[in-house]
């Protein structure tokens, strides 16, 4: 493991706590699913495996890339139906 | 390539931070939306082996499905669908961690990880979407030697991943038996937690899923993936934090603690006789009437009875005789971090009205009114002063301290920690029975005619 990613990803989970413990209670819903569209960014990974020689990489990876996009369209799309209705009157 | 995906990891920070304020939330979503964009789009720009047809179908087949997902579910049914989610994130990392082991052949540690974490997450999320569904128990489910079995297929892991070339195994073998053991992991993980505690393990979960993702981005050496993951691991963990510190528990406490497994022993009443004064609505109408402020309480009962539209009109019919209305929302309401806010704002209810724990607590003193809708254990008294309630020390709604509480159950069933709440048998409580939905229609009805 290198070491410039392992920096990477500890700045990141500082960055993470700083953003995050901002977020009220009332979008703590809508956080979750939209951090979970976000977490389908392993749509990257699956788009790099899907192009690999070898059938089962070649399978696996469209697997991944019907999981991640699942993830990504749903995700995104069910927190803006949420964060529509959030309204002060 | 790098600059794009750091350009997408801009938008996600910027994102999330936007999602701070409702006002700016929407922007924040969409944000992240057009980051995740950027990093498909720099993807498929980057290499020239991509196979287009291939990502075509599975894009579209993942596309409608999602699209599918996110416009049918109803607001009370979102923490399953965030448990799908949930699952579906944990299974991508790991597909693409064994694509990766069957491209290369070899098996490393980082494989093995990504792996394990994925199949982990994708087992215990349907283990937690089908209690939510009530397709499997939502009661903690328990036997003998159930920790040891899962703390020893956790080691068997631990062992396997750290030794990930035994002589006496091939490659693929190890590889197997990781998916497996780390599938009943996930099961065996999840199924000992009760419905009440689902709060605390969807947030969990939530966080495996970036975790997962982190891990698939070391892997594959992926920054993207890395920031990303490792943003949604700390969002998860803070929630989880956050859902632990409503119940007062510690995690290890509610992954180990497996409360409510057991409810019909019968020690739930405790000697104590208590009076219990059934009111009808009719008789509730007429206290509202004469209330000048009233805070309503809702719980997951609500969210069951999906009366969270009713319970608005209720409100707004008060508000138009020129009462305050205020809601009070526990942490750990419903069944996953801010339940009740969606179902509210769905209701159309202002997010202003909605208030929090510390926020509500010290308007309970000059409420009149504490109308109590489907919530049971956030309520009960006795977590500030009986040593030996299982709830005990649990920060709660402090509903007693108004005039007069009414509390709208469908029987008098224990709450899901099986403890009798003390609160019903107060001089200031009374019990309106009856499903949530048609109380509050009822309610709706004698008001109107007051």
């Amino acid at each position: 493991m290198d070491v410039n990613l392992i920096t990477i990803f500890i700045l990141a989970i500082f960055v993470g706590n700083e953003v995050i413990n901002k977020v009220p209670p009332t979008l703590h819903t809508p956080l979750m699913s939209g951090s979970n569209a976000i977490s389908g960014i392993a749509i990257v990974g699956a788009l790099l495996a899907i192009s690999t020689d070898g059938q089962i990489s070649t399978y696996l990876g469209l697997a991944a890339l019907i999981c991640a996009t699942i993830n990504v369209v749903g995700g995104f799309l069910v927190t803006d139906r949420m964060l529509k209705m959030f309204k002060k009157k | 390539m790098n600059l794009f995906y750091l350009i997408s990891a801009v938008c996600f920070i910027l994102g999330l931070k936007r999602l701070s304020h409702p006002k700016t939330a929407r922007s924040g979503n969409f944000l992240a939306a057009l980051g995740m964009l950027i990093a498909i789009a720099a993807t498929l720009a980057s290499s020239d082996v991509l196979d287009l047809q291939l990502i075509a179908i599975g894009v579209g087949v993942g596309a409608v499905i999602g699209l599918l997902f996110a416009t049918r579910v109803q607001m009370t049914e979102m923490p399953q669908m965030v448990a799908i989610f949930n699952g579906l994130g944990g299974a991508a990392s790991a597909l693409v961690a064994s694509s990766e082991f069957f491209k290369i052949d070899d098996l490393s540690f980082i494989i093995c990880l990504s792996v394990f974490i994925g199949t982990l997450t994708f087992s215990g999320s349907f283990i937690a979407f089908g209690k939510l569904q009530g397709i499997v128990s939502g009661r903690a489910v328990t036997f003998k030697g159930q920790q040891a079995l899962n703390a020893l297929i956790f080691a068997t892991i631990v062992v396997l991943i750290s030794v990930n070339n035994l002589e006496v195994m091939s490659a693929y073998n190890i590889f197997y038996l990781v998916v497996i053991l780390a599938f009943i992991l996930g099961i065996g993980l999840t199924i000992p937690i009760g419905g009440a505690d689902m709060p605390v393990v969807i947030s969990l979960l939530n966080s495996y899923s970036g975790i997962a993702a982190a891990a698939t981005g070391f892997l594959i050496d992926n920054q993207a993936l890395i920031i990303s993951g490792s943003l949604v691991g700390a969002s998860g963990l803070i929630l989880t934090n956050i859902m632990c510190k409503g119940m007062n528990r510690s995690l290890a406490n509610v992954i180990f603690g497996a409360v409510g497994a057991e409810t019909s022993d019968g020690s739930s009443g405790d000697g104590k006789e208590m009076n219990i004064k059934s009111y009808s609505t009719t008789e509730a109408a007429m206290i509202l009437d004469a209330a000048e402020k009233v805070i309503i309480v809702p719980g997951y009962g609500l969210a069951v009875a999906q009366a969270q539209h009713v319970a608005r009109e209720v409100a707004d019919n008060l508000e138009a005789k020129g009462k305050k209305v205020l809601y009070a929302i526990h942490p750990v309401a419903g069944r996953m971090p801010g339940h009740m806010n969606v179902l509210l704002a769905e209701a159309n209810v202002s997010y202003d009205l909605l208030k929090d724990l510390d926020e509500i607590n010290p308007e309970f003193e000059d409420c009149d009114v504490a109308l109590i809708l489907g919530a049971n254990d956030v309520v009960n008294p006795a977590a500030r002063h009986d040593q030996s309630s299982p709830i005990y020390g649990m920060p709660i709604l402090d509903v007693d301290k108004s005039r007069t509480v009414i509390i709208n159950k469908r029987s008098m069933n224990p709450g899901f920690a099986g403890v009798q709440n003390e609160l019903f048998g107060y001089d200031n409580s009374i019990m309106v029975f009856g499903d949530a939905k048609d109380m509050l229609n009822d309610l709706l009805k004698e008001i109107k005619e007051l």
